[in-house]
């Protein structure tokens, strides 16, 4: 629409994000992802809204009677108080072994699970460009002490790491992202050190050197943005990685603790039940692959629009 | 190239000593000691916990409990705390197990993405191209342990064979026949699950290579020559485009010991990754401790390897 009401000489917004959004729309297939991914953020975000204050969609509610329904299962009222129906009294994606409703507890799940994503990654940028960026400002005995540092925690077998922390740790959300942010950062330092390294000499720099300013002003106002934006592209695909790392954990008994549910956890948990109750465990797995789909799809298609040497590539 | 050797290996000796003191400070000071594995076991009564902590020297200062560890694990006295079992031939039986899995997945990796990744870059923009990212992109997306008892599912059930541990029991009788054949079945699934992320990223990795090498001048030169179409891919192109690959094995090399706890706990293989998982449950220090410096040896070694890789095929990667 909005192309057929421009002027037909009106020039093209040329910005770089423009440029890059225009790129990015091309790609059918990250623009299908961005739209999942949309979806995912209100789906948790009124996941969370309707677990905590809606009781219809409360996923701790314990039905016996009702447990192991398959998906579209109507509820029984004669058997269950009234108070516990479901919504509409249907199970939409069925119920678990304590008779949960499947559906309310993937709402939850989807908050927790976004999060630790968002959180860890969070942990993992903020460090990575602090540590990069300090290193490829500063140089000298700065860069030398961070970078062997970064060579420190790259020798870690990474999931070794994290598999003992969490281990010796008391389990709990906020350790997790913790854990996952605290051991995937190298990455990001060593880009951000390079971009830096690169950015001091240019002249736009150099010139706000001359002109006095303050450093910080420097480094967070005229060389951060011009690093940033490929490390916010790494970032969308660190988030996959932070969902499926949460969902090993989860596997491997060192996850997010009940009460509360993540996509990871209740997939782990499903696989008893893999043959009598099949939905449990497909559901939360394929949910998990979609969203992990589409953060990797969308970071591609970010990363092709954001670098114009990669535009002509498809 | 003496100089640059002995200089790389001095460095890393450094890097080794600072990540083992690390490794063992950070182990260490998180809370959770062996003797503490099973607090409500009313037989532990406290003098029980003292006489633990002072067999395994836990009541004495930090840096005297990392000397005992690095003289035991010199000395290879290193003694588990779990069993008391001499940890290096433990963690050396584990490495072997551990081994199968991981070349064959490293083949089954490279047999895939290299005709995968060349075939999309040759075809770009083809069905085949867009089919080969989206499904690399799927196969990175799957949780590894959905995708593996989804797996073992369709192949017990359409090829009616046992997967899990390393070898049926009671095949032990059995004609060297089938019981080679129960061992490579036993081998093939795990290896596979195993190579499933690597498959993914090395395709799109040799793609984008391949891309870079085609648009290359001299390709273009080959190509007004008039040459076969096959041989400037083949003969002119895919061997600058695999000049990073002959250093990547030394990179992979670490995978040896960080890559398997999954697929090992789910296909019950004993390797090295069940092993560390274990010794994390029951706080086994030593073994932890041990295998995460082996872990760090290898990576330092990769990385060395692939350094004097690079400069040994590419003359342009001059060593300063």
């Amino acid at each position: 629409m909005a192309t057929a009401l421009r002027a037909p000489d009106a020039p093209l917004d040329p910005s770089p994000a423009g440029e890059a959004w225009r790129a990015f729309r091309r790609n059918r297939a990250a623009l299908g992802a961005l739209a999942v991914l949309v979806a995912l953020v209100a789906a948790a975000l009124l996941g969370k809204l309707l677990t905590e204050w809606w009781p219809v969609f409360d996923p701790a509610v314990v039905r016996l009677p009702d447990k192991l329904l398959p998906p579209l299962a109507a509820a029984r009222p004669d058997r269950i108080p009234a108070a516990d129906l479901p919504a509409f009294g249907l199970y939409l994606l069925g119920t678990d072994e304590l008779g949960r409703d499947v559906f309310a507890r993937m709402l939850q799940g989807s908050f927790v699970s976004l999060s630790i994503g968002l959180l860890a990654v969070g942990i993992s940028v903020a460090i990575g460009v602090a540590v990069g960026g300090l290193a490829g400002y500063y140089r000298s005995w700065v860069d030398t002490l961070l970078m062997r540092l970064t060579d420190v925690m790259l020798c870690f077998p990474t999931f070794f790491l994290i598999l003992t922390v969490v281990a010796l740790l008391p389990p709990s959300i906020y350790n997790i992202m913790l854990v996952i942010g605290v051991t995937s950062w190298m990455g990001t330092a060593r880009f951000v050190r390079a971009e830096f390294l690169s950015l001091r000499e240019q002249d736009f720099v150099v010139a706000a050197q001359a002109l006095g300013l303050p450093e910080r002003r420097i480094i967070f106002r005229h060389m951060m943005p011009n690093a940033v934006a490929p490390v916010l592209v790494s970032a969308t695909i660190g988030v996959a990685g932070a969902i499926l790392t949460e969902s090993a954990l989860s596997f491997l008994g060192f996850g997010v603790q009940p009460p509360f549910a993540t996509w990871g956890n209740i997939l782990a948990d499903g696989r008893s039940y893999l043959f009598d109750a099949p939905w449990l465990f497909f559901v939360p797995g394929f949910a998990i692959f979609v969203v992990v789909l589409a953060f990797n799809l969308v970071g591609e298609g970010l990363r092709e629009a954001w670098n114009p040497r990669l535009r002509g590539r498809r | 190239m003496g100089t640059f050797l002995a200089r790389a290996l001095l460095q890393r000796l450094l890097l080794l000593v600072v990540i083992s003191v690390v490794a063992h400070a950070v182990i260490h000071l998180a809370p959770g000691e062996p003797s503490a594995v099973d607090p409500m076991n009313p037989r532990m009564k406290a003098e029980d916990v003292a006489r633990i902590r002072e067999a395994f020297h836990l009541n004495e200062p930090l840096y005297l409990q990392y000397l005992y560890w690095m003289r035991d694990l010199l000395s290879g006295e290193l003694t588990s705390f779990k069993d008391g079992q001499p940890v290096l031939p433990k963690i050396w039986e584990r490495f072997l197990n551990s081994v199968p899995i991981f070349l064959v997945a490293v083949l089954i990796e490279w047999c895939l993405a290299f005709p995968a990744g060349i075939g999309a870059a040759v075809r770009r923009g083809s069905v085949f191209d867009r089919a080969t990212s989206f499904s690399s992109y799927a196969l990175i997306s799957f949780p590894s342990f959905f995708l593996a008892y989804v797996v073992i599912i369709w192949v017990v059930v359409t090829f009616d064979v046992p997967v899990i541990g390393m070898q049926t029991f009671g095949m032990e009788d059995a004609a060297p026949w089938y019981r080679a054949m129960d061992r490579v079945w036993h081998l093939a699934i795990p290896s596979l699950l195993a190579a499933l992320g690597g498959i993914a990223v090395y395709s799109r990795y040799v793609r984008s290579q391949m891309l870079d090498v085609l648009a290359q001048d001299y390709v273009r030169t080959a190509r007004s020559k008039g040459l076969a179409e096959d041989d400037v891919v083949y003969r002119h192109a895919l061997r600058n485009a695999l000049l990073p690959f002959v250093t990547m094995f030394g990179l992979m090399i670490p995978g040896l010991v960080g890559g398997s706890v999954i697929v090992e706990q789910i296909f019950a293989w004993p390797g090295l990754g069940r092993l560390v998982y274990d010794a994390v449950l029951a706080r086994d220090f030593p073994v932890i401790l041990t295998v995460n410096f082996i872990g760090a040896v290898l990576t330092l070694a990769g990385t060395l390897i692939s350094d004097v890789l690079y400069a040994v095929v590419d003359p342009r990667i001059r060593v300063q």
